[in-house]
């Protein structure tokens, strides 16, 4: 059984809590206890219908406001997988929830109200998800029934949609267009009764069949050393086992390694998860390694193939970052970079562009990037580390920016 | 077979492995990361799976952090008794701290009336624990499926001086980063089960054979009725006149205190059993938790205030 994680996205008042609250109703992961808060929630409320919107909408300021203003993970599972999803807020200040949700997921779930069609946010949640390299888009034509079902309404709005669309989209993603209503639910899980002339999958029909996990196995092999395990006890008296999750690709026992950024080589002598010895492991497992000589290897350290000849080191490179605090990115500034579980100080050496990401355009001579803006910056590391190109093996090439004064994360870059 | 049933076999038995992965990789975060992290072990299901994923994570080695148990006072006594052959079992350090002494010093009041519990007064002793010990780092077996509030709560989760939670200032969580950097005095609340349901959980203790307190599993035991739930007799527990215990067969599905969780009627005697209850199950599992029913924001407020 595999999980797949979706994110949401959509403007205020789209239906998105509905829909989330649709789906989960209809694959039965709501029980009698929630469903009855939810009768009574919504009779407080004045509404003769069960306002599903309520299941997700959690926090008091929320509920006060009427809002969702954090992301939110909730989960339901089929007998083909376990889904979780990050419903993340659609306002435009906060952006930097959407982009934090979303940067788990494999599939983004993006809402247009059937009445409005295209808006800001829809442009920006296209680009968003292409930037995070997001391999599945789904855009769910919502409250199709306040257009009576349509087929010509939805047509019109498909056609804007791809235009849009074939200048954010990359190559390796899918798109797919479906009219639904989330409040009658039509297309949700069952096929419309209401809309006969659309012929696609229902929602939950297009997550049951997207197949993803290969990619992952494929992609080169990576292994940052988390913990050293050095029990030094009568049994394991020179045990010296490497833990942690391998980010990318395969690696087998008997393979030949290299040691980033010592470069030492060696050959790995055992895969091991707890009790078990493994032949080879794949990329999200969480395993113990032990090479066949001692080396010098310590957190941070990363464990690649010793047969790959270019083998990722960066110190002077260039990425895109999102911002994520209010106070402003500034060129000159250094901040501590975490790529994976390894922290080095960088400096930020200029910021190149700002990126309109409703617009798909960009500016030059940038003194600083604002909370929710995404930019181009060129920055210095104190230590090489082992990033690929983001967009090459997403797994491993991003990172964070953590102000050194508050420790908050403040920034999430993407290697170029 | 109904279709309801057969899809309830469906689910059985299935754990998504990589939800190990993730939460033995959050494990080892946090040994690499902090100073003093512990595990705050309640006996219940969720901190016995803590327990479990921290003896993955560094084995062969041991567990390199203590167990740490607020002990109200009103636990039930096969919780405390699993404890300890738990701990002894994972070769681990176990440290308990008392309510009652919390209680003895003047820093926590005792409640009154019927509903009395002393589940939110362990937030002083577990703060004055913390304190003690100087804990950077505690880890607990929260999940965001249990309640609405708890499915915004981060995996690393930075509180104050005083141990306070805000929705607001959470850092934001990217890929699978983990950001644990505090300043002197903060220290931070970590969830490497998450993205666990209540569901996850069953499967894996199934299918790792784990043993867990005799109270989950049906059992005959004196209870009362109050607000159409089960609430287990005890000397803790106050009653009203017109509230005459009675024995019947119940389990447990959540373990917290004798005072605030409730009994469910039940025959199930393994785990199995266990597992088709709850995917047919009409309640959801907070929902047998007393202290949340005060009012719909319940949790909030208690994080709001440093609770676990």
């Amino acid at each position: 059984m595999d999980i797949l994680r979706i994110a949401t996205a959509g403007s205020v008042d789209d239906g998105k809590s509905t829909l989330i609250g649709r789906l989960l109703y209809e694959t039965n992961s709501i029980t009698k206890d929630k469903i009855e808060a939810l009768e009574s929630a919504s009779k407080r409320k004045g509404l003769n219908f069960l306002d599903l919107s309520l299941l997700t909408d959690g926090l008091i300021a929320e509920r006060e406001q009427g809002i969702t203003i954090d992301v939110a993970h909730i989960y339901f599972s089929t007998p083909t997988r376990k889904y979780i999803i990050a419903d993340t807020p659609g306002h435009i200040e906060y952006t930097r929830n959407m982009v934090t949700g979303a940067s788990n997921a494999k599939v983004s779930l993006i809402l247009v109200d059937a009445r409005q069609g295209i808006v800001e946010q829809t442009a920006r949640h296209l680009s968003i998800a292409s930037l995070l390299r997001i391999p599945k888009v789904i855009i769910c034509v919502n409250k199709m029934d306040l257009v009576q079902y349509q087929e010509s309404k939805f047509n019109e709005i498909q056609s804007k949609l791809s235009e849009l669309v074939a200048k954010t989209t990359f190559q390796g993603q899918t798109v797919s267009y479906l009219p639904i209503s989330s409040l009658f639910g039509q297309n949700i899980t069952k096929k419309s009764d209401e809309m006969p002339w659309f012929t696609g999958n229902t929602l939950l029909q297009e997550l049951e069949n997207f197949k993803f996990a290969e990619t992952l196995a494929k992609a080169p092999a990576r292994f940052p050393v988390q913990f050293v395990i050095r029990p030094m006890t009568e049994a394991y008296h020179d045990y010296r086992g490497y833990a942690g999750k391998i980010s990318s690709g395969t690696f087998k026992v008997g393979d030949e390694i290299r040691v980033l950024p010592t470069g030492q080589t060696s050959t790995i002598a055992t895969i091991e998860k707890f009790e078990n010895s493994l032949d080879q492991a794949i990329a999200g497992e969480s395993i113990v390694m032990t090479l066949s000589n001692d080396i010098d290897i310590s957190r941070g350290n990363s464990i690649v193939l010793a047969s790959e000849t270019n083998v990722p080191s960066l110190k002077d490179f260039s990425a895109h970052v999102c911002w994520l605090d209010h106070q402003a990115l500034s060129a000159g500034k250094t901040y501590l970079l975490q790529h994976g579980i390894h922290t080095t100080k960088a400096k930020i050496t200029q910021i190149t562009e700002r990126l309109d990401v409703t617009q798909q355009t960009s500016t030059t001579e940038v003194g600083q990037l604002n909370l929710n803006e995404i930019g181009k910056i060129s920055l210095r590391t104190a230590q090489a580390i082992s990033a690929d190109i983001y967009a090459e093996n997403p797994s491993n090439g991003s990172f964070i920016l953590i102000d050194e004064f508050s420790n908050s994360t403040v920034g999430v870059g993407f290697v170029d | 077979m109904s279709t309801k049933m057969s899809a309830i076999h469906d689910k059985i038995g299935q754990f998504p492995r990589e939800m190990e992965d993730e939460s033995i990789y959050i494990m080892r975060e946090v040994a690499a990361q902090f100073d003093r992290p512990a595990l705050l072990f309640s006996g219940g299901k969720d901190s016995i799976t803590l327990v479990r994923l921290a003896q993955k994570a560094f084995f062969p080695g041991k567990i390199p952090f203590p167990l740490v148990h607020i002990d109200t006072g009103h636990n039930f006594p096969e919780t405390i008794e699993f404890r300890d052959w738990l701990a002894k079992e994972a070769g681990a350090e176990l440290i308990v701290r008392y309510v009652q002494d919390s209680i003895d010093q003047g820093k926590a009041k005792e409640e009154s009336g019927k509903y009395a519990s002393r589940n939110v007064l362990q937030t002083v002793t577990l703060l004055d624990t913390i304190e003690e010990f100087k804990f950077d780092a505690c880890i607990g077996g929260a999940r965001r499926d249990e309640e609405k509030a708890r499915a915004k709560e981060r995996i690393f989760s930075v509180r104050d001086d005083f141990g306070q939670w805000d929705a607001k200032r959470q850092r934001p969580e990217l890929f699978d980063m983990l950001n644990g950097r505090i300043s002197v005095g903060e220290n931070v609340r970590v969830f490497p089960i998450s993205n666990w349901t209540e569901l996850d959980v069953w499967n894996y203790i199934k299918e790792e054979k784990m043993e867990i307190p005799s109270i989950y599993f049906a059992h005959q035991r004196q209870v009362i009725q109050r607000d159409g739930m089960l609430w287990a007799d005890s000397e803790h527990l106050n009653k009203e006149a017109d509230e005459i215990p009675y024995e019947t067969t119940v389990r447990f599905r959540t373990v917290g205190d004798m005072t605030c969780t409730a009994a469910v009627s039940s025959h199930a005697v393994d785990i199995d059993v266990i597992i088709e209850e709850i995917l047919s199950a009409e309640i959801s599992e907070r929902g047998a938790r007393i202290d949340d029913k005060r009012s719909e924001a319940a949790m909030e407020k208690r994080k709001q205030q440093g609770y676990f």
